[in-house]
């Protein structure tokens, strides 16, 4: 499917606009030290997309899904989610850095699902998800809980809620990690190749739950090497090289005819 | 000879250097209690100063002593950990500062200055607000409780530092991803996880503590040693009494070590071992 999209490098009035992208990345720049990493991303992520990102190691996929929720702090360029400018507040033309308290506000509606799982090994299944809500969101545990087990139920691990992370597979932390984000009800679902670190068996079951989370209309940027996934479930790809969005456009016309002769390179090697 | 086999006959492996090993410390064991029986000792007098009443008083003082400025020292510790690894140059300066100075003083010599602050400073307090004459403030058990306490937090912060250094960058993350502030996701998510690394170090500082609270007495605080010195000063059974302080370090330090191991097996949760550990 196709979603219509406002120009890339749209002006700033447009993201404010009803039917504004969620994500807006206007010319977004990452360096470490003389290393530029992002050169220059301009996209537009509109509500309910999944969109997926696609490219080599090193191409600064993870560093530009960093830069969304503030793991990293930009260079240059502007990062809009729902419309507010991530990591400053304009007071009249001139922009101030956010302080830590209102970065963590900005990242509440912002979940990530990171390769490595990263559940707290010292929580419970349960209590990991509790975790956010109660600490953060201040919900009282019990409701928190009863969503909780809700949403465990919803992974397919409802038996697990007593569980430690040590105690589960790679494919069951993932889903609790998943769960994990959801219980903050975000607007937009970042993930970081949620399955490279999986076993081939174990795969599947996460991105099952994927699926059926963008059936629900969540706004995901998903980073992945899973093509199948990005071609069925993924309305968009993005394909990554060297610090820039080198094709842009519908799944299925980037995985089956790409234009660009690299991203047909890429896509040809991760077949094989 | 019967070679079958299936009917071999096992022989366990014998340990003759434990064996031997055994002999002698035991051999040892008893040469030195036999020097102790034949002794100049009167055991009859360790056994009824044991439970005297200036004993158990200093007995109560030393464990109220470590308790207290442990729990400074830990304080201390967690405070000047977290601003040492601090983004903040003006925090993580400070706490250079204070663990490089509480660190190189000798004990024995701060406990000295923070008794005999009055010589400096004869008068302390908030200027305007608050004031105490120095010497009626600084008591033997408040300099005793400052002087431990903080040069504790000294090596405490370090302890600290490299708990929270041994938790994964991941776990910071996914805490600051579900919008957690610095404080928040440190009180919550790392520290739960450092403690694990932490307490082991601690357990061992408690120990020391409780020992080096002995030094409270040059500024006369009447812990069990000091307890123990004034009884022979009187009686000059000085052998006899400096048993009795041993004999309840022992039981303290024991009793002590009981409490870290249940400590240590609470901040295991979660984590997986192999059963052989
Ligand atoms: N904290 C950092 N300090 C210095 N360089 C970094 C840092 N993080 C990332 N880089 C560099 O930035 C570049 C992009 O890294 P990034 O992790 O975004 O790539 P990626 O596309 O996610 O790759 P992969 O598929 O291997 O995960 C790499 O060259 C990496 O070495
Ligand atoms: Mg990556």
């Amino acid at each position: 499917m196709e979603t219509s999209l406002p120009p890339v490098g749209a002006v700033d009035a447009d993201h404010l606009a009803p039917g504004a992208p969620l994500v807006l990345a206007r010319n977004v720049q990452k360096h470490f030290g003389a290393v530029k990493v992002l050169k220059g991303i301009d996209l537009a992520v509109q509500k309910g997309e999944v969109l997926c990102i696609i490219g080599p190691s090193g191409s600064g996929k993870s560093t530009f899904l960093r830069c969304i929720n503030q793991l990293e702090r930009i260079d240059g360029g502007a990062l809009f989610v729902s419309g507010e400018r991530v990591g400053f507040r304009q007071v009249g033309n001139q922009l101030h850095e956010l302080d830590d308290k209102a970065i963590a506000r900005q990242r509440r509606s912002i979940g990530m699902v990171f390769q490595r799982f990263n559940l707290f090994p010292h929580l419970t299944a349960t209590q990991n998800i509790i975790e956010g809500p109660v600490q953060v969101l201040k919900q009282p545990a019990a409701q928190a809980r009863e969503r909780a087990h809700a949403l465990l139920e919803r992974v397919g691990l409802a038996d697990k809620r007593d569980a430690y992370p040590s105690q589960l597979s790679g494919g069951q932390q993932q889903r609790v990690a998943i769960a994990r984000s959801l219980a903050m009800q975000p607007e937009l679902l970042l993930f970081d190749e949620p399955t490279s670190a999986l076993d081939p068996e174990l795969v599947a079951e996460v991105l099952l739950v994927m699926r059926d989370l963008a059936l629900t209309g969540m706004t995901m940027i998903v980073v992945t090497h899973e093509l199948g996934f990005a071609r069925d479930v993924g309305h968009r790809v993005a394909f990554m090289d060297q610090g820039q969005i080198v094709e842009l456009g519908p799944s299925q016309a980037i995985l089956t005819e790409p234009k660009e002769a690299r991203t047909r390179a890429f896509i040809k090697a991760v077949r094989h | 000879m019967n070679t079958d086999p299936d009917n071999l006959v096992i022989v366990p492996r014998r340990h003759y250097g434990r064996l031997i090993g055994a002999a002698l410390v035991l051999l040892a064991l008893a040469a030195i209690v036999h020097a102790f029986v034949v002794g100049q000792i009167e055991w009859s007098y360790v056994g009824r100063f044991l439970t005297v009443r200036t004993i158990m008083e200093g007995l109560a003082n030393t464990i109220v002593m470590a308790i207290l400025a442990m729990v400074l020292g830990l304080a201390l510790g967690v405070l000047f950990a977290i601003m040492r690894l601090s983004a903040n140059p003006v925090l993580s300066t400070t706490a250079l500062g204070y663990i490089w100075f509480f660190r190189a003083i000798p004990v024995l010599l701060q406990l000295l200055l923070w008794y005999n602050l009055a010589l400096v400073f004869p008068t302390i307090g908030i200027p305007g607000i608050a004031s105490w004459k120095t010497v009626d403030a600084m008591t033997p058990f408040v300099a005793a409780l400052l002087g431990l306490g903080i040069q504790q937090g000294a090596f405490t912060a370090e302890v600290v530092r490299a708990g929270l250094l041994s938790v994964d960058q991941g776990q910071y993350e996914a805490a600051q991803t579900l919008g957690m502030t610095r404080l928040q996701l440190l009180r919550r998510i790392i520290m739960p996880q450092a403690m694990r690394v932490i307490v082991p170090p601690v357990g061992n500082e408690f120990i020391g503590m409780v020992k080096l609270t002995s030094l409270a007495s040059v500024v006369q605080f009447a812990e069990v040693l000091h307890s123990a010195q004034s009884i022979y000063y009187a009686n000059s059974r000085v052998i006899e009494l400096l048993l009795v302080a041993a004999f309840w370090y022992l039981i303290v330090v024991t009793v002590l070590s009981l409490i870290q191991g249940r400590v240590e097996a609470y901040f295991e949760r979660g984590v997986a071992r192999s059963p052989g550990r």
